[in-house]
């Protein structure tokens, strides 16, 4: 690992100013991504700014019912808090699919959703890669790119992004609660990860200085119809080949409300609203959906590896919905895994328990 | 690659408690907790295996918590309890999690069983493991290669059991 200074502000105020003043600082907070790329090489931050001095730790709901993750919660508090598992369990479940038990007890809520992709290339100094040396070229285009983008990428980049937390988030229009030199601002969740374009060493819509202090999202309509389902090499502690955060809102046999994330096929997570508000209205019947993912899917090209994932993702973009269609019951997970159409591997959705 | 070297980068002194003893220790920024631990402070009882978080030999508790040790920078943790594989057993009575190990026959060549035994103990604390594909997702941060898998989830089946029939306060 390259060696580097290390600083631990106590306030907001004192790690932006840090941040903002050193071009080389970057920011630790978990560490279970960013240790991982220095010793890799591919971060070589001259300052390491350790923000867990900060007070960013809580989880709390509103007089108005809106969730709020301190950045600095651990994914594991934040998907086994009481108020997550009840009022916003597919988060808890998106959270559960990632990573192992020791990675979620790090890993924090702001490092999650600024975590960089996982592309071979990104990861490997001897390679070209836009994102990690902009201007040196992309070695998944035409290289290994099983795991990579399928929508909304560019000559210069096809990498993913990795998070299951973002998919769900995306799905929830969560607002991300920023603080720089500038202030705080509120950044909307699908204006928070940028896809690549000639930019793919931007990952996002941060400004230079800026500290994420808090993930917020308001309540769930959602009742039980909602689902996190992630298709992956292995069936836990692995990334997204694809995943989907999908959630539903019927009024009688008519689809009122519709939210579908991808995960695992884009530079962020893959929603279209406008795709979502032509099906509110019309009936939900599995052929509906149907039509729903191919719209969601228009214009996916695969680059090689990854063509199996043009025939992957419709059904998880289609299927879950149909679940929970036309008799509102929560699908039993294990169902989900033995006799789901294609044995999709499903983390269950967390269930308080007791002994 | 030449070795860049940044400007200022000094050491720092850090208090831990380690395995119930209290150090001050001095450390450089880069230094990962496994490093300091096997390094300076020959605690070799917890293993680096891959160093990049993906097998959990390197698995300690940290105030209680399971977590890779490979990932997290010493200078991190001042102040912090952390418990490793040789902090569990009370003098020659061994921790419940080691004792079912070995009555389990929970390992072969061994090398990843202190990160094994201490995620298992962090399971356990976190309450959330009941069923036997409960246990064996939330050890799915811990890789054995021997393929001791089964008797692995027996042994922390037992210990649950155990947990589950006595007296809770």
């Amino acid at each position: 690992m390259m060696r580097f200074s290390y600083s631990r502000p106590q306030t907001i105020a004192e790690a932006a100013a840090a941040l903002a003043a050193d071009p080389s600082a970057q920011v630790i907070a978990g560490g279970t991504n960013l240790v991982d790329l220095m010793k890799y090489d591919v971060t070589r931050p001259g300052t390491v700014i350790d923000i867990n001095g900060l007070d960013l730790r809580g989880i709390a709901v509103d007089g108005e019912g809106t969730l709020h993750l301190g950045a600095l919660a651990a994914n594991a508090d934040t998907a086994y808090h009481p108020d997550v598992e009840s009022g916003w369990p597919l988060l808890s479940s998106a959270i559960l699919a990632a990573a192992s038990a020791q990675l979620r007890n790090a890993a924090t809520n702001g490092g999650n959703i600024l975590q960089r992709t996982r592309c071979y290339y990104f990861y490997d100094p001897s390679t070209p890669c836009n994102k990690r040396r902009p201007g040196s070229g992309c070695g998944a285009l035409n290289g290994v790119n099983r795991i990579h983008a399928i929508l909304g990428e560019s000559p210069d980049c096809i990498a993913t992004h990795p998070s299951d937390m973002a998919v769900a988030l995306a799905a929830l229009d969560a607002v991300v609660r920023v603080e720089g030199p500038a202030g705080e601002r509120q950044i909307p969740f699908d204006d928070f990860h940028r896809l690549p374009g000639d930019r793919p060493d931007l990952d996002n819509t941060m400004e230079r200085g800026e500290i994420v202090t808090a993930i917020s999202v308001r309540p769930q309509k959602f009742g039980q119809h909602h689902t996190y389902l992630k298709l992956r090499d292995r069936q836990s502690y692995a990334f997204a080949l694809v995943s989907v955060a999908a959630a539903i809102r019927l009024e009688g046999d008519t689809i009122d409300e519709l939210r579908v994330a991808l995960g695992g096929v884009a530079h962020k997570p893959w929603r279209r609203k406008d795709v979502e508000g032509e099906f509110a209205g019309r009936p939900a019947t599995r052929q509906t959906f149907e039509a729903f993912a191919a719209a969601l899917l228009e214009g996916a090209t695969g680059h090689g590896q990854n063509d199996f994932k043009l025939d992957l993702a419709p059904a998880p973009s289609s299927v879950p919905l149909s679940r929970h269609t036309p008799v509102p019951r929560r699908i039993s997970p294990q169902r989900w895994c033995s006799d789901g159409p294609l044995g999709f591997s499903h983390r269950p959705a967390p269930q308080p328990r007791r002994r | 690659m030449p070795e860049a070297v940044a400007p200022e980068t000094g050491t720092h002194t850090i208090s831990l408690t380690i395995d119930g003893a209290e150090r001050s220790i001095i450390v450089d920024p880069w230094t990962t907790l496994l490093d300091l631990l096997r390094g300076p402070l020959g605690k070799t009882g917890t293993k680096k295996g891959c160093d990049h978080g993906q097998c959990g030999a390197c698995t300690v508790l940290i105030d209680g918590k399971r977590i890779n040790s490979c990932l997290t920078l010493a200078v991190m943790k001042d102040g912090a309890e952390i418990t490793t594989i040789e902090g569990l057993a009370t003098g020659d009575d061994l921790h419940p999690m080691q004792q079912a190990f070995v009555e389990h026959d929970a390992f072969q060549c061994g090398y990843c069983t202190p990160g094994q035994i201490c995620s298992a103990v962090g399971l356990v604390n976190e309450g959330h493991a009941h069923e036997r594909h409960e246990i064996r997702e939330l050890m799915s941060g811990n890789i054995c290669r021997c393929g001791a898998y089964t008797n692995i989830v027996d042994a922390v089946q037992s210990v649950l059991d155990q947990t589950a029939k006595a007296p809770t306060p």
